[in-house]
C-alpha cells in the first residue's frame, strides 16, 4: 500500500474501536429512555430545534463561553485545548486533500508532515502550513494552562481543583502528551523535509540531520501511541464527555428532561461531566465545612461507575439542594435531579400511606384566591398574619387552606427519594384546590412554591408571596409608603437559583425602604443552612453555614434583613440580634 | 395455683436488660443526634400528621429506643417529612433522618442506585 507505515496502526485502530464503543454505550442509552422520553424523541426529533442546538454545540463544546463568562482563565484553557484541537483536525484535513499528491488515505491528514515529504511551494501550501503550527501553539498554550492548573489551581482562580482516579489522571498523561509529542515529530520531518512553518521549522533546525533520521520514526509512532491510548480510554474516562455534550445539548433542545427515575438520558448526563470541578468552590459545605466528598462532581463520577455504593449513597444524601452547583455547572447538567434519583428509596417509599387525608372536605372557594401558607410559615406566624392584613388591605377574598391544618405540598418528600408518597400528597392538595374553584394559588414558602410550580399541574396560576405583592403595587391596588430604612435581601435558595425570582422581591422592597447590595446577591445568594434537602449535616454545622450568610447581609449595616422563606427567616433570627423580617411583614407595615 | 376465675393482668414492665438494642445502635450511629433527646415532645405538637390523625412521633422513637417495634413501621408511614419537628426541636436533633432511618432499619431497607 502506497503510503502507509505501520506506526499508524495504533492511531487506527484506536480510532476504530473509539467508534464502536461510542457507538454502542450511545444506542445502549438511547434505548434505555422512558416512554416519555422516547415520545418526546419521535415527536421533535424532526424539528427546527436542530439550528438552536448546533448554535449551543458550537458555543458550549467548543468555545466554552459559559466557563469563561465564569472563569476567562478557565475559559482560554479548555477552549484552546477542545476549538484548537478542532480546528487542527478540521484544517489539517483541508490543508492535506489540497496539497497531498497521491493515493490518499484519512491518515495521512493526520501525519500529513511525515507522508507529504516537500516543502510547501505553492501560496496556498504556505499559508496552511503556518496557520497550522500557529494552531498547534495554540493547544500548547492551552496544555501549559492545564500543567500550571494541575500544580497550583489558585492560579487560575480555583480554590479546589477535583480530585481525580487513577485512570483519569492516566488518561490526562496521554492526552498532555499528544501535542507535545505532534510538536517534536513535525519538527524531526521539517528538519528533514524543510516542510514545516515557523514553529516547527525552527524547532527542526535545532536538531541535526542524524538525530532527526533516528528520532522521527519512534517519535512519530509514540505521537501514535499516545493518540491510540487516549481514544480507547476516552470512552471510560472524562473525557466521554467530548462526544456525549454534543447529544445532550441536542437531547435537551429537543425537550427531553430528568424524570423521577434513572433513564438512559440520566446516562446521558452522568456522561457529559467533564469533571472540571467548578462545582466545587462555590459548594457551602466545601466552604464553610471543609467536606470535600459529596460535591456534585464526586457523585455524579461514582453513579457513572457505579463504583462504592456506600459512598454514592452517603454522598446522595450530603447535600443541602441550594442549586449552587447547578447554577455555576457549564454542562448545565440537571445535578438537583440527579442527586435525587441518587436518593431512591426504593421500596420503602410506598403507596397509601396518607389514607388519613381523605377525611379533608374541600372549600367552596370559586371567585377567591386561594393562600398556601406552607408548613414552615405556620412557625413563623408573622408571615401569615402580614399576608391576611395585605389581602384585606386590598379587599381581596381569599381561601387560607391550611390555616388550622397543614398538608405538606410533597417537596421534602420528593427531595428525599419518596416519589409515590410525593405524589400521594401531590393529588390530595390538587384535588383540594381544583375542587375548590379558586381563582389563583399564593404561597409563601419557595419550598411549596417550586413544587406548586414545577411538580404539580395545576391549570390557575401560582405565586409566590413577592410575585403577588408585586402584582398588586404594580396595579396600584396596594398603596404602600416609602419608609426611612434601609434593608438587605437574602435570596431564598429555592426562590432565586431554583425558580429565578429576583425581580420581584427587589421591587417590592425598593417601594418601602432603601435596598442595599451585598456581595453575594441573586445567583450567588448564600444558602441559610437550614435547606430541607440534607439530612446529614448537624445543626452545628447547619448554624456555621447560617453565619456566613448572616454576615454577607449585615455586613453593609442595614436596618432590616429581609427574607421570603419562612425557613431562613427562622434560620437567621437565631443568629443575629438584627432585624429579621419577611417582604410580607415588612409591606404589611408599611401600607399607606 | 388455685383458680379462683379471674387472673392478676401481666405487668406492663419493659425489661430494657433483656431488650435487643442492635438496631437502636444502628440508629444512633446513623443519627447521632438522637442521643441528646429528653423526649420534651416538642415535635408531636408541631407536627403536621397529628393534626389529621393520632401520629405521635415522641411515641414511635420513644418504642423505638426500647426495642418495641410492633405497628411501629405503619405508625412512621404517617409522616409528612415537612419538617417542622426538625425546627422547633429544642436539642437540635435531626428528626427528618430520624425518621427515614428508622423506617429503613425497621424495614431493613437502603437507596436504590439508579433503579
Amino acid at each position: 500500500m502506497e503510503n502507509f507505515n505501520p506506526f499508524v496502526l495504533p492511531f487506527v485502530l484506536g480510532s476504530i474501536a473509539l467508534l464502536i464503543i461510542c457507538l454502542y454505550k450511545y444506542i445502549r442509552w438511547v434505548r434505555q429512555f422512558d416512554r416519555l422520553q422516547r415520545a418526546t424523541l419521535r415527536k421533535n426529533i424532526l424539528s427546527t430545534k436542530i439550528l438552536p442546538a448546533i448554535g449551543e454545540m458550537f458555543r458550549e463544546c467548543l468555545l466554552h463561553l459559559r466557563i469563561s463568562k465564569k472563569n476567562w482563565r478557565l475559559g482560554y484553557m479548555h477552549r484552546s485545548i477542545a476549538f484548537g484541537w478542532f480546528l487542527l483536525i478540521v484544517v489539517g484535513a483541508i490543508e492535506s486533500r489540497i496539497g497531498f499528491k497521491g493515493e490518499f488515505h484519512y491518515w495521512v491528514a493526520i501525519f500529513y508532515r511525515f507522508f507529504n515529504k516537500v516543502p510547501p511551494e505553492t501560496h496556498t501550501a504556505v499559508v496552511f502550513t503556518q496557520i497550522m503550527d500557529l494552531l498547534l501553539l495554540y493547544v500548547l498554550s492551552g496544555i501549559i494552562l492545564a500543567w500550571v492548573k494541575k500544580i497550583k489551581s489558585r492560579l487560575l482562580g480555583m480554590n479546589r481543583a477535583t480530585k481525580h482516579t487513577v485512570m483519569d489522571n492516566a488518561i490526562r498523561i496521554s492526552l498532555w502528551s499528544i501535542f507535545p509529542l505532534r510538536l517534536l515529530s513535525e519538527s524531526a520531518s521539517a528538519c528533514l523535509y524543510h516542510n514545516g512553518g515557523f514553529l516547527t521549522q525552527t524547532i527542526g533546525n535545532l536538531f541535526s540531520v542524524p538525530v532527526a533520521q533516528f528520532l522521527e520514526l519512534p517519535l512519530w509512532t509514540l505521537y501514535s501511541i499516545a493518540l491510540c491510548v487516549f481514544f480507547v480510554l476516552l470512552p471510560f474516562s472524562r473525557y466521554m464527555h467530548i462526544f456525549t455534550e454534543i447529544f445532550l445539548i441536542y437531547f435537551r433542545k429537543l425537550g427531553l428532561k430528568e424524570h423521577t427515575k434513572a433513564t438512559g438520558f440520566t446516562k446521558f448526563e452522568l456522561s457529559s461531566c467533564s469533571r472540571c470541578g467548578m462545582c466545587i468552590d462555590a459548594c457551602p459545605l466545601y466552604k464553610d465545612l471543609g467536606i470535600t466528598d459529596v460535591q456534585s462532581v464526586y457523585l455524579l463520577r461514582n453513579l457513572r461507575n457505579l463504583e462504592h455504593h456506600k459512598d454514592i449513597i452517603a454522598a446522595g444524601k450530603n447535600c443541602l439542594m441550594c442549586n449552587q452547583c447547578a447554577e455555576d455547572c457549564p454542562v448545565n447538567i440537571d445535578l438537583m435531579n440527579i442527586r435525587r434519583i441518587s436518593r431512591d428509596k426504593g421500596e420503602l417509599d410506598s403507596i397509601g400511606n396518607y389514607g388519613y387525608l381523605q377525611k379533608v372536605k374541600s372549600f367552596n372557594a370559586i371567585g377567591r384566591v386561594a393562600y398556601f401558607g406552607g408548613c414552615m410559615s405556620h412557625l413563623t406566624p408573622g408571615i401569615t398574619e402580614s399576608m391576611q392584613t395585605i389581602f384585606k388591605a386590598v379587599g381581596q377574598n381569599y381561601w387560607f387552606m391550611d390555616e388550622d391544618k397543614s398538608i405538606c405540598c410533597g417537596r421534602p418528600l420528593l427531595q428525599q427519594g419518596f416519589n409515590n408518597q410525593a405524589a400521594e400528597l401531590r393529588r390530595k392538595n390538587t384535588e383540594l384546590i381544583v375542587n375548590s374553584g379558586a381563582t389563583m394559588l399564593i404561597t409563601s414558602c419557595p419550598i411549596c412554591y417550586t413544587s406548586f410550580k414545577k411538580e404539580y399541574k395545576l391549570s390557575i396560576p401560582v405565586l409566590h408571596h413577592t410575585e403577588y405583592l408585586n402584582m398588586l403595587i404594580k396595579q396600584g391596588k396596594l398603596k404602600v409608603k416609602k419608609g426611612d430604612f434601609k434593608v438587605t435581601y437574602h435570596d431564598p435558595c429555592e426562590l432565586g437559583r431554583g425558580c429565578g425570582i429576583y425581580k420581584e422581591p427587589r421591587t417590592v422592597l425598593k417601594a418601602v425602604s432603601t435596598l442595599l447590595k451585598t456581595k453575594h446577591d441573586k445567583e450567588n445568594s448564600l444558602c441559610c443552612g437550614m435547606n430541607l434537602g440534607n439530612t446529614v449535616i448537624t445543626l452545628e454545622q447547619q448554624t456555621t453555614i447560617r453565619n456566613t450568610a448572616l454576615d454577607n447581609l449585615t455586613e453593609p449595616h442595614p436596618d432590616v434583613i429581609a427574607t421570603a422563606c419562612p425557613m431562613c427567616k427562622k434560620a437567621f433570627k437565631h443568629g443575629t440580634d438584627a432585624n429579621v423580617k419577611d417582604i410580607a411583614e415588612i409591606v404589611a407595615e408599611n401600607l399607606a | 395455683m388455685a383458680d379462683f376465675g379471674f387472673s392478676i393482668s401481666k405487668t406492663r414492665s419493659i425489661q430494657l436488660s433483656k431488650t435487643d438494642l442492635s438496631k437502636y445502635n444502628q440508629l444512633l450511629e446513623a443519627v447521632p443526634s438522637f442521643k441528646r433527646c429528653i423526649s420534651c415532645g416538642g415535635c408531636t405538637a408541631s407536627c403536621s400528621a397529628r393534626q389529621f390523625t393520632d401520629f405521635n412521633i415522641r411515641k414511635t422513637h420513644c418504642y423505638f429506643r426500647r426495642g418495641q417495634y410492633d405497628k411501629l413501621e405503619e405508625e412512621l408511614k404517617k409522616c409528612m417529612l415537612c419538617g417542622k419537628c426538625t425546627l422547633v426541636c429544642p436539642r437540635g436533633v435531626n428528626l427528618r433522618s430520624l425518621i427515614i432511618n428508622m423506617r429503613q432499619i425497621l424495614t431493613n431497607t437502603n437507596e436504590v442506585i439508579l433503579g
